[in-house]
């Protein structure tokens, strides 16, 4: 059986899925996530599904289940890279992929999981950051 | 029709273990490239084949499909044939309900793979086993 790599990068696991994942394929890499997550306190997951040609409802389960189980353990789940056949396929097949976050490409994911994990910006805390008010004086 | 890929010659895989949803995949979507489906049209019957092909192993305990291009004489298609000796489906309605497993799946593999495709069939009865013939046509 193949495993699919995860791979830490900065604090986040990046899942890359290259190949035709068989079913106890995708569980094992549901397991071997949810550890990676408690051995490096990472608190960012992005799953990169581009190579992936279809998702069925087992991919879809699992995904959903990475995500809910990701968040127990305090980190958030971006999955990346849906190519447009597959998201309509999925629709019809009746998966709605609840809870899952998705992004383009991993690079807007990253962005996403940063946003998600950046403390209040100073406009939610009401503070009026307005940079013109210290520079040189007008006369 | 010398250009006609396996027109009218069936290809089997058997399906007795988890890699074997694999094989039928990659099989079901060589033949629906060479079918000239479309990318989605593709991408939805790879995705019921892989619907079946799961359900064939787990609740038929095993079984075969058998793919084949079929040529209604407008246009061509690709028709699947699922078949399994297990102990078949006593309540087919519910078994076709979107969310109903016996199994602890989504319960959306015969009823999602039945939305995917064009033409959907199914033979069976308890203690018959299960046959469910799918076809898809090039649009
Ligand atoms: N080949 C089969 N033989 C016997 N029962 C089947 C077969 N395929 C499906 N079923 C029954 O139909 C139910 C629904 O199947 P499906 O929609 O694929 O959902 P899931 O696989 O998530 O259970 C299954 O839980 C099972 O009880
Ligand atoms: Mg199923």
């Amino acid at each position: 059986m193949d495993r699919v790599p995860v791979l830490k990068i900065g604090d986040l696991l990046l899942v890359s899925i290259q190949v035709d994942m068989q079913d106890q394929t995708a569980l094992a890499l549901q397991e071997d996530l949810a550890e990676r997550i408690v051995a490096t306190g990472c608190h960012g997951v992005i799953i990169d599904i581009t190579a992936l040609d279809i998702v069925d409802s087992f991919v879809g389960r699992m995904l959903s289940s990475i995500a809910s189980i990701s968040r127990v353990l305090d980190a958030e789940t971006v999955v990346v890279g849906m190519r447009p056949a597959v998201a309509i396929t999925l629709v019809e097949l009746g998966l709605s992929l609840d809870g899952i976050r998705t992004a383009l490409n991993v690079e807007r994911g990253i962005e996403l999981l940063a946003q998600a994990r950046e403390p209040e910006t100073p406009d939610d805390l009401g503070i009026d950051l307005d940079l013109d008010r210290f520079g040189p004086a007008t006369s | 029709m010398t250009t006609d890929v396996g027109l009218g010659e069936p290809q089997l895989v058997t399906i007795a273990a988890d890699e074997d949803v694999v094989r039928v995949r990659q099989l079901v979507r060589t033949v629906a490239v060479a079918a000239k489906l479309s990318l989605v049209d593709q991408t939805k019957l790879v995705t019921a084949a892989s619907e079946l092909a799961r359900n064939t192993l787990v609740y038929g305990g095993g079984g075969g499909a058998e793919v084949t291009v079929v040529d209604s004489g407008r246009r061509k298609g690709i028709r699947i044939v699922f078949a399994d000796d297990g102990p078949g489906i006593a309540d087919l309605d519910l078994a076709l309900t979107d969310g109903y497993t016996t199994g602890g799946g989504l319960g959306l593999g015969l009823s999602g793979a039945r939305r995917l495709v064009d033409e959907f069939d199914i033979d069976t009865a308890a203690g018959r086993g299960t046959r469910i013939t799918v076809t898809k046509w090039a649009r």
